[in-house]
């Protein structure tokens, strides 16, 4: 049943990206990439993170289809014919051999001996409930253990709404023209 | 998002069902902000959330009246003020004597001062984000406005 949703699963994302990667109505590909991210979501469920699960549902099909909505109307519906293609094409192709060459080295998922699962998480596992306190040993893990990383997204966070400020917020452009 | 003002000025059904969708939708948030220990979610998701009942609600009403809920100068405070509450927990920490952001130190035992230490930095990351993609938001829309 599982493996039968997870190719369900892998066949719609593929559909999708293919849709995204060719159609020109970029109205449809944000609505598009959204689903892919929805299905994501659902693929991470079928793995049980769940955390990452509600993240990628809430971050990819949320709240940056309404950014990217919002900046659509800024840019326009219709995607012009880009011309010279080949350039690109090949460093995409090199990328993706690149990281398709690298996963040859990583183990197999879910095996136990696997080295996410023998360095620090048992001892989150084991220990988390009596030094945290908390059952959701995800949230002790970002907030507590790994308390320096989530500071460090969050100014990631803020630096990101401080730099889209700087750029295209702050006072009228117009104050420049007037010279 | 003049233009997305006057066009959902008609649009009857999208102004009724986000009218109750929106409460709904920012007590979810809440929920996930502060059940983040139990279940899947915490600080940032919740921020996301809330901020999308915000971005919901300027699509759907216009930038002006959603800027009467959310001024840009608060939202601008709330951005920064989010990370300095959880660099101020890490201090704090240090100052009961523990090192920076070591949370035990804030409670009388252990785990006590971890769940407080937990709470008050999930309210940073949540307060951080939703400012800030509602920030977003808001500096696009204001763009597209001026065109």
């Amino acid at each position: 049943m599982a493996e039968l949703i997870d190719v369900l699963l892998f066949a719609f994302l593929l559909a999708t990206a293919f849709y995204v990667l060719l159609s020109r109505d970029l109205l449809a590909v944000v609505m598009v990439a959204g689903i892919y991210s929805l299905l994501s979501a659902g693929m991470f469920l079928v793995m049980d993170a769940a955390d990452v699960a509600f993240t990628e549902a809430a971050v990819g099909a949320g709240v940056s289809t309404l950014l990217l909505l919002i900046a659509l109307t800024a840019t326009g519906r219709w995607e012009k014919p880009a011309g010279h293609r080949v350039v690109p094409l090949l460093v995409v192709l090199a990328t993706g051999a690149t990281l398709v060459y690298g996963t040859l080295d990583l183990p197999p998922i879910g095996k136990p001996d696997n080295p996410p699962q023998v360095h620090v998480a048992p001892h989150y596992l084991e220990r988390s409930g009596e030094e945290i306190g908390i059952p959701n040993v995800v949230t002790s893990v970002l907030a507590s253990y790994r308390g320096f990383d989530t500071l460090g997204e969050v100014v990631v966070v803020f630096t990101a709404g401080l730099g889209v400020f700087l750029l295209i917020g702050g006072p009228r452009r117009r104050r420049g023209g007037e010279k | 998002m003049s233009a997305g003002r006057d066009a959902m000025e008609g649009q009857l059904i999208l102004r009724v069902v986000s009218k109750f969708l929106i409460p709904v939708i920012m007590l979810f948030a809440l929920y996930v902000q502060f059940h983040g220990e139990y279940g899947p979610g915490g600080g940032f998701q919740a921020g996301v959330i809330m901020a999308s009942a915000l971005i919901v609600h300027m699509l759907v009403f216009g930038l002006d009246e959603t800027r009467r809920v959310a001024p840009l100068p608060v939202l601008r405070v709330l951005s920064a003020g989010g990370a300095l509450l959880y660099g101020a927990v890490g201090i704090v920490a240090m100052l009961f004597g523990g090192n920076f952001l070591d949370y035990g130190v804030l409670g009388p035992t252990a785990p006590t001062g971890q769940v407080i230490g937990i709470i008050v930095i999930e309210l940073g990351v949540g307060i951080t984000v939703a400012s800030t993609m509602v920030l977003l938001a808001f500096l696009f829309a204001e763009r597209v406005r001026e065109r």
